[in-house]
C-alpha cells in the first residue's frame, strides 16, 4: 500500500513535470497579466520535416516578437503568448490525431500548421467536428473553403494563373507550346487541370503532361517526351516536389533543355530555400512565381529577412511559405484583440477584413478565409535569388477557382450564411 | 533509325542505374542468399562519400587542381567506405542470422533506418571519421602478423590497433571539420554533388544528344561488371565463392574458410552499393532517403534475372531500362502513329511514367508466374534447398 502510494507520487510528480516543460514557450521578462498558449503543428522528423521546421522557425520568431511588443491585449488585459510545438512526424493520421490533443487536451484558442494537401485534409475533419480552428500558411491547389481553416497560402489564381500568362504572352517563349511536369499527387494534379483549361482559353496548346511518382527520381522517359512534343524549345511548367527537381534540372541539362536552346522552365514548388539545394547553376535563367521574394526591396521584407537571420542564423533564407506562417501569427493576434476575445467564433468573425502590412505588401482577409495577395514573377539568378520581373496589384483569392471545370461559378463567403463554402455566383 | 538508337540509348542507360544498383545485391542476394534491406543505405553511403570527396576537393588547396577528377577517386572512396560499413554489419548483425531469412529482413530494415538516421543527425566530418576508425580497425588483424595477434600479447594488440583506428578517426572528423565547415554541422538537408565541367552538357552524334553523365555511368556499369565477372571466374577468391555457394559443408570440409568467403562475399557486395551511390548521385540529389528509392528496383531486377546468375542481372535490368523507355515516353506511338485506335489509346493511357512502372509490374509478375525462378534459373544443388 506504502508503496503503491509512493509510485503514485512520484507519477504525479513525473508528469506534472511533463506538463510543465511541454510548455516551453519563451521566456522574456515583460510584465504580462496572463498568459495564452497557442498551438504548433509541423512535421519535426520524416521526410517533410526538412521544409516544415522552417515554418517553425518563423512561427516561433513571430510569436516572440509579439511579445517583446508587449504581447496580446484582450478587454486591457495583456498576454503573454506561450506555444506548445506537436510533431505530425510526416504523417497524416498524425496531425490528426495531434490536432485533437492540441484541442481537448491543452485546450489552445488556435493551431498553426501543416504543409502537406493531405495533413490538412487529415486534419480538416477534426477542426469541423470540435468548430476549432487551424491556420495553414501553405500555397495550395483550393477546390476547398472551410469554415474552420484560415488559408494564408496562394491560391491558383494567385500564383499559377498569373504565372502561365506571363510565360505565354511576355517571356522569352510566348506564343509557345505547353509541356506539364510535376510530382503524381493531388497538388500538381489539380493545378495542371487548371493550367490546360487557361492555356487553351489564351490559344496555347498544352502539347505533354507527365506526372513522376513521388520517390522516382527516373526522369529519363520524361525528357525523351519532353523532346518529341517540344523539339525547338517551349514552356514548361514544373510541379515537382522537392527532390525530384534536382534529378529533373541536372538530367534537362544535360540533355540540352535549357533557356539558351529556348526552353525556359516555370515553377511553382521552387522558392529561395529549394534554389540553393539545387544550385543556381542548374536553375538560372528558369522562372518562379510567389507572393513573397525575399529579394523584394522594400524596408518590410528586409526587416523580415533581417530578424530571420538575427534569430536562426546569417546563412537562413526566407522564403514564401514563412512569410506566410509569419502573417498568419500577426493576423491572429489582431483578430483577437479586435474581438476582445479568444473565442473561436468571435474571432473568426473580427478576422475577415482584417488588413496586415506584410513583408510581401498589404495583404488583406477575405470572407472567403484566404488572402488577398500581391503575385510576382521572378527569373532565377546566378547568387540563387530572384530578379523579379512583373508584379501585380493586390490578386482577391479564389477558393473555388473559376478556370477549373467542377468549380466554376461557384464562390465561398462566409461572413453570409445564406452564402457558406461553396455558392452559385 | 534515329528512334531506335535514342530508345535504345535511353533505355540502356536506365537498366545501367538499375544493373550497377542490382549488381552488389545479386551477389550478396544472389550468392549468399542474404535478403539485406540496407542496401540502398549503402548506395545512400557511396553517394554521401561522392558528396563529401567533391568538398574536400574543392576545399582544399593540394587538391584543387584535380577537381576535375574528383569522381573518379570518389569511386574508390565510396567502394571502400560502403564495403566497411557491409562487412562491419555482416560481423555484427548478419552472421548470427544466416539460415533465417525473416529475421535477417527486419534486421537489415533496421539497420537502413539506423544509418537513415545516422546521416541525418551526426555531422558528415565525424561520420567519415567513425567510417575511418572502423575501416583501420577492422583491417590492422589482416595487416599485423598471425603470430604477434596470438594469446594475451596478442588480445592487447588488438586492443591496441582498435585504439589507434580511434584516434585516427577522431583526428580526421576534427581535420574534416575544421577544414569544410559545411561538415562540421549536422543536417536532414538533402545535399548536391555537382559533377565536374567536363561532365556536363552531352555530345551530339546523329542527330541525339548523349548527355555525358548518362555515358560514364554506362560505363561505371560496364566496368563493374566486367570486374565481378572477372573476379568470380578467375581468381582463386572467386572459385572460393563459388564453391561456397554451391555447396557450403562440403566446401568447408575441403578446407574452405566459409567464414572469410561470406566477409569478402558480402564486403564486395556492400562496396558494389558505394560504386552505384556514386553514380546516382551525379543523376539526382542526395539525402537519408536517396536508397529507399532504389531498393525495390534492385530486387525486381535480380528476382526478374533468376537469384544467383548475373547474367540473367544483366538481361533484367537492360530489359527493365528498355520497357520503361518504350512504355513510359510512348515510343511505340511514335514509330507507328496510325495504328488501330483502340489499341492506340490504350498505350497512351499507359505512356505516362506512374502508368509505365504499373504496365512494367504487371508484365513482371505474370512473366513470374510462368517461370517462377526468373529468366535464369540456377541449375544444380543450391545450398539452402
Amino acid at each position: 500500500m506504502k508503496l503503491s502510494k509512493r509510485i503514485f507520487a512520484s507519477l504525479a510528480t513525473a508528469s506534472l513535470a511533463v506538463t510543465v516543460t511541454a510548455c516551453g514557450g519563451s521566456d522574456s521578462s515583460g510584465n504580462f497579466d496572463d498568459t495564452v498558449t497557442v498551438g504548433i503543428l509541423h512535421s519535426l522528423s520524416g521526410t517533410m520535416a526538412i521544409s516544415e521546421s522552417t515554418l517553425v522557425d518563423t512561427e516561433k520568431m513571430a510569436i516572440e516578437e509579439i511579445n517583446a511588443a508587449g504581447g496580446v491585449t484582450v478587454d486591457g488585459k495583456s498576454y503573454k503568448i506561450e506555444y506548445i510545438v506537436e510533431d505530425g512526424a510526416s504523417d497524416w493520421p498524425t496531425f490528426a490525431e495531434k490536432s485533437k490533443k492540441l484541442i481537448d487536451q491543452d485546450g489552445v484558442p488556435v493551431v498553426f500548421g501543416g504543409w502537406t494537401s493531405a495533413s490538412r485534409k487529415a486534419m480538416l475533419p477534426v477542426y469541423e467536428s470540435k468548430d476549432a480552428f487551424l491556420y495553414y500558411p501553405i500555397q495550395y491547389e483550393a477546390q476547398e473553403c472551410s469554415n474552420n481553416i484560415f488559408y494564408t497560402g496562394a491560391t491558383p489564381n494567385q500564383q499559377s494563373e498569373p504565372a502561365t500568362d506571363f510565360m505565354y504572352k511576355r517571356s522569352p517563349a510566348a506564343g509557345g507550346d505547353f509541356f506539364l511536369v510535376g510530382s503524381d499527387y493531388v497538388f500538381p494534379r489539380t493545378s495542371n487541370t487548371i493550367t490546360k483549361a487557361q492555356v487553351k482559353q489564351l490559344g496555347g496548346k498544352v502539347v505533354g503532361e507527365d506526372y513522376l511518382p513521388l520517390g522516382n527520381t527516373e526522369v529519363a522517359p520524361i525528357i525523351s517526351k519532353i523532346k518529341v512534343a517540344l523539339p525547338d524549345g517551349g514552356i514548361i511548367i514544373n510541379t515537382l516536389n522537392g527532390d525530384q527537381n534536382v534529378a529533373f534540372f541536372k538530367q534537362i541539362q544535360d540533355a540540352g533543355i535549357t533557356p539558351s536552346n529556348g526552353y525556359y522552365v516555370m515553377n511553382y514548388s521552387i522558392a529561395e530555400e529549394e534554389i540553393s539545394t539545387i544550385g543556381p547553376e542548374f536553375l538560372e535563367g528558369h522562372y518562379g512565381a510567389w507572393n513573397y521574394m525575399m529579394s523584394i526591396d522594400t524596408p518590410a521584407s528586409k526587416k523580415f529577412a533581417k530578424s530571420f537571420k538575427k534569430r536562426w542564423g546569417s546563412d537562413r533564407v526566407v522564403a514564401d511559405p514563412q512569410e506566410s506562417a509569419y502573417n498568419m501569427v500577426y493576423l491572429w493576434k489582431q483578430a483577437v484583440e479586435d474581438a476582445g476575445t479568444f473565442d473561436d467564433n468571435a474571432v473568426r468573425e473580427a478576422l475577415v477584413g482584417q488588413t496586415f502590412d506584410a513583408p510581401q505588401g498589404p495583404v488583406e482577409v477575405m470572407p472567403n478565409h484566404h488572402l488577398s495577395q500581391t503575385v510576382r514573377i521572378g527569373e532565377i539568378n546566378s547568387e540563387g535569388g530572384f530578379t523579379i520581373l512583373e508584379e501585380t496589384g493586390v490578386v482577391e483569392p479564389q477558393a473555388w477557382n473559376q478556370k477549373h471545370p467542377s468549380s466554376k461559378g461557384y464562390a465561398c463567403d462566409w461572413t453570409d450564411p445564406k452564402k457558406g463554402e461553396k455558392y452559385r455566383l | 533509325m534515329q528512334l531506335i538508337l535514342e530508345s535504345l540509348f535511353n533505355g540502356v542507360a536506365i537498366g545501367s542505374v538499375l544493373l550497377v544498383a542490382a549488381l552488389g545485391l545479386a551477389i550478396v542476394f544472389g550468392l549468399m542468399g542474404v535478403i539485406n534491406l540496407a542496401h540502398g543505405e549503402l548506395m545512400m553511403l557511396g553517394a554521401y562519400a561522392t558528396y563529401i570527396t567533391q568538398l574536400i576537393f574543392k576545399q582544399v588547396s593540394f587538391l584543387k587542381p584535380f577537381y576535375d577528377s574528383y569522381v573518379i577517386v570518389a569511386i574508390g572512396i565510396a567502394f571502400l567506405v560502403s564495403g566497411t560499413v557491409g562487412i562491419l554489419l555482416e560481423r555484427t548483425v548478419i552472421r548470427r542470422l544466416y539460415g533465417s531469412p525473416l529475421e535477417t529482413l527486419l534486421a537489415t530494415w533496421g539497420v537502413s533506418l539506423i544509418l537513415q538516421q545516422f546521416v541525418r543527425s551526426v555531422p558528415l566530418a565525424y561520420g567519415s571519421g567513425l567510417v575511418i576508425a572502423l575501416f583501420f580497425g577492422l583491417f590492422a588483424p589482416l595487416v599485423v602478423s598471425d603470430e604477434l595477434l596470438q594469446g594475451a600479447k596478442g588480445k592487447l594488440i588488438r586492443a591496441s590497433t582498435w585504439g589507434i583506428s580511434a584516434l585516427l578517426g577522431v583526428a580526421t572528423g576534427g581535420l574534416l571539420s575544421s577544414l569544410v565547415s559545411k561538415l562540421s554541422r549536422a543536417s536532414a538537408r538533402n545535399v548536391d554533388v555537382t559533377a565536374p565541367s567536363w561532365m556536363r552538357g552531352g555530345i551530339d552524334f546523329v542527330g541525339i544528344t548523349f548527355p555525358k553523365t548518362r555515358l560514364l555511368i554506362i560505363l561505371i556499369t560496364l566496368i563493374s561488371v566486367l570486374v565481378v565477372i572477372f573476379f568470380l571466374d578467375k581468381t582463386a577468391w572467386g572459385m572460393r565463392i563459388r564453391a561456397v555457394t554451391q555447396n557450403r559443408p562440403m566446401s568447408d570440409c575441403l578446407g574452405i574458410s566459409t567464414e572469410t568467403v561470406d566477409i569478402i562475399t558480402f564486403g564486395i557486395g556492400s562496396g558494389l552499393a558505394g560504386v552505384a551511390g556514386v553514380a546516382v548521385s551525379l543523376l539526382g540529389s542526395v539525402g537519408p532517403n536517396v536508397g529507399g528509392n532504389y531498393i525495390v528496383g534492385c530486387f525486381m531486377v535480380v528476382v526478374l534475372g533468376g537469384v544467383g546468375n548475373l547474367l540473367g542481372t544483366i538481361l533484367a535490368s537492360f530489359s527493365i531500362g528498355i520497357m520503361t523507355d518504350l512504355i513510359g515516353a510512348g515510343r511505340l506511338l511514335t514509330i507507328w502513329p496510325e495504328m488501330p485506335s483502340p489499341l492506340y489509346s490504350t498505350i497512351d493511357f499507359f505512356a505516362t511514367t506512374s502508368m509505365a512502372r504499373v504496365m512494367i509490374f504487371a508484365l513482371i509478375v505474370i512473366f513470374l508466374q510462368f517461370r517462377p525462378t526468373g529468366m535464369f534459373p540456377q541449375k544444380g544443388r543450391m545450398v539452402e534447398s
